[in-house]
């Protein structure tokens, strides 16, 4: 991959910014099939439990516009079959590793994170922290900061130092900021904006709900700019952590928005789904993308909160042609020396 | 590897209707080679920019050589996406992934095989009947559905099968009556050994009992579960779950799509289907009252 598109997410450095989100990347075996997975910055595991779940009964998916909603119940081989199954096949492959870990207590998060110190080839920890809390009348962590920082609080003195730790959030919350700085108070690295927005679907055929866990999480492009909005206000409340985004990218265009938001790194979710495929060619267009801005994607990072007309330094390429409007535009010229460095 | 499925663009030759439902053929080379008979293909509806994420899963009628090698679908119409595909022409372009899933089990020997329709799905038989004669085993047919326009290839199994026999609801072809009220009738008829299903999953369920009670072994395709609940086709979004008991007693949620379509008869709980069965792996379990559970 080439050297525009090196990022990393804490200590972590990814050799690209594309990544498949949790739940949408199998066992890696089935994507496998039909693109190399190195071409992943990094492969993001399903939501591993402590136990083995079958989830929740079918209809576990609708359609929605531009949109898929979706209640699976977190279904999973448990953390014992994931180890002895999955990991290994994982392990032999060319991609770090970001194990996503669910839980139903802070306990049962901890526990997660204590048996992966041992495993080799954990590059990371995502918390899922859309999990019902059954210490709170089953409500999500994600609502609450305080929860949502006990979770990653118990992960984080859990997992093995060293190892990022990274808190899915999801969005369905007053104010989201208020969460992310409670998880990065609780020792996060990095925060993966966002999980499903909750939503419903009813059948008119049935004059049911559609999803037999009657709500849902609505992913897909219809999504997406509230994936922004969320990348965009976590990243001006603390722009010093490292953010995955996720939320509806189907093209690289998508990603560089997000990256402008804010993100260090993007993550690829329902469009594998319709298009498993998407992840190389979302990689290539970003690069062309950064490529046509004469950018790496380093100085992209946020770059939407600069004031318009700020030119991040690294472009500068011809400088005669990119500095003669921009002073032409710019009354002091001490001014545009401070901008243009 | 050429058993990889492959994602492609694949032109439309031709589209038509055939009774109530639509028959599209698509120059799709690299599938139809490695295409084997009980696999599906999954198509994206919609065109290039759609919002409709879901690629519909349909099985594969019949692969043939021509233009390097095409891929024929038979489906009903019963929704927007199923629409837009009726709605292509000659020429336009859909996106195909494909072949998916596993393909029928073949007998070893030259054994006689029950194959029993209903619906559009009972079209994948007619690739797998090909594929038996080959082998040099008797095929029989055994079709059915409400009524004429919904029985799809009656004239293909008079022409190719060693029998066949078409009931509708309504007598508007062949005999009147139900599949599961002729079949053991016919199993008795063509002393068939094996006994191979696609259609509607209450279908496949009658059909799995009496070859049960038969003695005779089923290989049921459940592609219209597949059609109804899958999202992917590929295996990665595990909406496509259905209870299947394995070797091993345990009652698992496998996936339609990839540890499907083609499953043994008798392992699906098809009482169960749509439920998480109490005693499957990882069901839920309710709590005692010691572990915070109702007292």
């Amino acid at each position: 991959m080439s050297d525009r598109l090196k990022t990393r997410i804490g200590n972590l450095e990814l050799s690209g910014p594309l990544l498949n989100a949790s739940g949408c990347g199998g066992t890696g075996r089935e994507l496998a099939q039909f693109f190399e997975l190195s071409r992943l910055g990094a492969f993001v595991t399903t939501s591993v439990m402590s136990q083995p779940r079958a989830g929740r009964p079918t209809p576990r998916a609708a359609e929605a516009p531009a949109g898929l909603l979706t209640a699976m119940g977190l279904p999973g081989p448990g953390i014992e079959g994931f180890l002895e199954r999955d990991l290994p096949w994982l392990a032999e492959q060319d991609v770090p590793l970001i194990v996503s870990i669910a839980g139903n207590t802070a306990e049962e998060f901890a526990e997660l994170a204590r048996r992966l110190r041992a495993v080799p080839g954990v590059a990371a920890i995502e918390v899922n922290t859309a999990c019902p809390n059954v210490e709170d009348r089953g409500r999500m962590f994600a609502w609450h900061p305080g929860a949502a920082a006990s979770v990653v609080g118990a992960v984080r003195a859990a997992a093995r130092p060293g190892v990022p730790v990274l808190a899915k959030l999801a969005p369905d919350v007053t104010d989201i900021t208020t969460v992310a700085l409670a998880c990065a108070d609780a020792g996060a690295d990095g925060l993966t904006l966002i999980n499903t927005v909750e939503g419903m679907a009813i059948d008119p055929a049935t004059l049911r709900p559609a999803l037999t866990g009657v709500s849902g999480g609505l992913s897909g492009p219809a999504i997406r700019p509230i994936a922004v909005r969320c990348v965009y206000q976590v990243h001006a409340a603390l722009p010093d952590l490292p953010i995955i985004g996720v939320g509806g990218i189907a093209t690289g265009l998508d990603a560089l928005e997000f990256v402008l938001a804010g993100a260090s790194a993007v993550a690829v979710g329902t469009t594998l789904f319709h298009d498993p495929t998407a992840a190389p060619r979302i990689l290539r267009e970003l690069e062309e993308a950064l490529s046509a801005r004469r950018m790496r994607l380093a100085d992209a990072v946020g770059l939407a909160h600069r004031p318009a007309g700020y030119v991040p330094p690294q472009v500068r390429p011809e400088p005669q042609a990119v500095q003669a409007p921009l002073d032409a535009a710019v009354a002091d010229p001490g001014e545009a020396k401070e901008r243009l460095p | 590897m050429s058993d990889t499925p492959v994602q492609t663009s694949a032109t439309v030759l031709t589209v038509r209707q055939v009774q109530d439902y639509h028959a599209i053929t698509l120059v799709a080379p690299a599938i139809a080679e490695r295409f084997r008979p009980g696999q599906f293909v999954a198509l994206a509806v919609g065109g290039e920019h759609s919002g409709r994420l879901v690629r519909r899963c349909f099985g594969v009628y019949e692969v043939k050589s021509d233009y390097g090698g095409t891929v024929e679908l038979v489906f009903a119409d019963t929704e927007p996406g199923t629409a837009w595909l009726a709605g292509l022409r000659s020429r336009d372009q859909v996106d195909v992934v494909g072949p998916l899933g596993r393909p029928f089990r073949l007998p070893r020997d030259p054994v006689g095989c029950l194959l029993v329709g209903g619906g559009p799905g009972g079209a994948a038989l007619f690739a797998l009947a090909d594929t038996l004669r080959r082998r040099g085993c008797p095929v029989h047919f055994l079709l059915g559905g409400p009524a004429a326009r919904q029985v799809f290839g009656s004239r293909m199994a008079n022409r190719i099968g060693d029998s066949a026999t078409v009931v509708t609801g309504d007598g508007s072809m062949g005999e009147r009556g139900a599949v599961p009220e002729v079949m053991p009738r016919v199993i008795a008829e063509t002393g068939a050994d094996v006994v191979y299903a696609c259609g509607p999953t209450s279908l496949l369920r009658s059909v799995t009992r009496i070859a049960t009670e038969h003695g005779l072994p089923s290989q049921v395709s459940v592609e219209e579960f597949l059609q109804r609940t899958g999202a992917c086709g590929i295996g990665t979004c595990m909406t496509c779950v259905l209870p299947v008991h394995g070797e091993d007693g345990v009652t698992r949620m496998v996936r339609a799509c990839a540890d499907g379509p083609v499953l043994r008869g008798d392992r699906v709980r098809w009482g169960d289907l749509g439920t998480i069965p109490f005693d499957a792996l990882g069901a839920p379990r309710v709590l005692s009252a010691m572990e915070g559970g109702p007292a």
